[in-house]
């Protein structure tokens, strides 16, 4: 593998070895050294975050990083085309992470340049080390990928994560319930994908008759600037806000992610229940990008 | 069989694309580039003994390129070319939809990069009922009839 660009790429031999190299990096067993390989962090779209996970994952193998966030500071202000920008950079760098607002522009980067590009979000449209993080969550908490049952909560329609989160799934049999306001749901899109697929779902609007059939809630934060007026959005805010009183009765196994940042669709009393898994999420997003990072400049 | 020689052979050299959907003749004819001087005969909703309706088009002195070739399958995958050169049937080429079509069709969404960049379109053909299209950069599916085609 040359690239990571999106999840419809993967098959699911490829997507369980992620998911494999993550979590032998994380047990020690395999310990990747890219030391002397320089990582060029592009955030031409600012995510300190996403940023910060990287930088940490190129570190904890050794290697070296240099970062650029932001469009004003580079030269791309100065109209030089994204191609070039590209160009110079593979001149110096041995991988490019990039993050733009651009959609499939790390599509057209990969064909630019010859250096591995790794999709750190391209806009509305993909952001596969999310997804390969969210698996490796699902897959360390649940024991398996297979045959889950899955509630995704919150804004469904303009959410990048749970898109490709459900393509991501779409191998292993899940069960999936979408939680959302009514001007929020899932694209007609994926819906007619998941039918093609033959993939069981169900559109609903509160979560509180499903939570004790779950083994995976993911939560994603509902904007208010998505609703035609704050007079709506106050009106529905308060129905995907997930509390402790909810999970009284929900499996064992059941956890809630989160993509993060979280505002208030979580209660931090959640924080302290076993079901909380948002943290732990994103610490394992730096397994998942030492697995990537590894396999893309081929040093496992 | 007499009367549909006699069709066929109405034009000297050229290209005939017969089993047009009824309908879609003057889409077909909007792609091809023609010259002010090729003589054109469009036939509109007639009988046909395989689909009932069709369209037809004939034209004089005009030898379809590849490209054109691909546009016409997108929007009128049924058709049939015909090239008729001293009156005879030289070759007859059913149209195959290409897996994918290179630079035809222009992104509809506005944050794809093919808008931003200077760049060739890439285009994926799906078909199921009908047919539709995905941008291999933004990954957006149209419905043919949602996109423009430049040829
Ligand atoms: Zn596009």
């Amino acid at each position: 593998m040359n690239n990571l660009i999106s999840m419809r790429d993967l098959s699911k031999q490829e997507i369980e070895r992620f998911l494999d190299i993550a979590a032998k990096i994380e047990s020690g067993e395999l310990r990747p050294d890219i030391s002397r390989k320089l990582a060029a962090l592009l955030f031409f779209e600012p995510s300190t975050r996403t940023l910060f996970s990287f930088e940490t994952a190129v570190k904890k193998i050794g290697g070296e990083t240099f970062s650029m966030i932001g469009t004003s500071s580079s030269s791309v202000k100065k109209g030089e085309s994204l191609h070039d920008t590209l160009k110079t950079i593979s001149m110096y760098a041995d991988l490019i992470v990039m993050r733009t607002t651009i959609e499939g522009a790390a599509r057209y980067a990969s064909e630019v340049v010859d250096i591995p590009i790794v999709n750190a979000g391209d806009g509305a449209n993909q952001h596969p080390t999310q997804s390969l993080l969210d698996l490796y969550s699902m897959v360390k908490t649940q024991g398996t990928l297979n045959n889950l049952t899955l509630g995704l909560v919150g804004d469904l329609r303009y959410g990048r994560t749970v898109h490709s989160l459900v393509q991501a799934l779409k191998d292993f049999n899940p069960k999936f319930y979408f939680a959302s306001p009514a001007h929020l749901r899932m694209p007609s899109s994926i819906i007619h994908d998941l039918k093609e697929k033959n993939i069981q779902f169900e559109e609903i609007e509160e979560i509180d008759s499903i939570i004790n059939e779950l083994d995976i809630m993911y939560v994603t934060r509902i904007q208010r600037e998505r609703f035609p007026s704050l007079e709506e959005y106050e009106k529905v805010k308060d129905s995907y806000v997930i509390d402790v009183n909810m999970l009284d009765n929900v499996k064992d196994n059941f956890k809630i992610l989160h993509p993060l940042p979280r505002v208030n669709e979580i209660t931090k009393a959640v924080d302290k229940t076993p079901y909380a898994y948002y943290f732990e999420q994103a610490k394992n997003g730096v397994y998942m990008r030492q697995a990537i990072l590894s396999i893309l400049l081929k040093a496992i | 069989m007499p009367k549909k020689q006699l069709k066929v052979d109405a034009i000297k050299n050229g290209t005939v694309i017969d089993h047009i959907a009824a309908g879609k003749a003057l889409s077909v004819a909007e792609i091809i580039n023609l010259n002010s001087s090729d003589e054109i005969m469009v036939g509109i909703n007639l009988s046909s003994r395989k689909t009932g309706k069709k369209d037809i088009i004939k034209i004089e002195n005009h030898e379809l390129t590849a490209d054109e070739v691909n546009s016409i399958a997108l929007i009128a995958p049924s058709a049939t070319l015909t090239i008729i050169n001293d009156y005879k049937v030289t070759k007859k080429i059913d149209l195959e939809l290409p897996e994918l079509i290179n630079g035809l069709i222009e992104c509809p969404n506005h944050s794809c990069v093919t808008n931003t960049e200077n760049i060739k379109t890439r285009f994926q053909t799906i078909v199921n009922e009908t047919i539709s299209v995905r941008c291999v950069y933004c990954e957006k599916k149209y419905n043919v009839d949602e996109v423009n085609i430049n040829v």
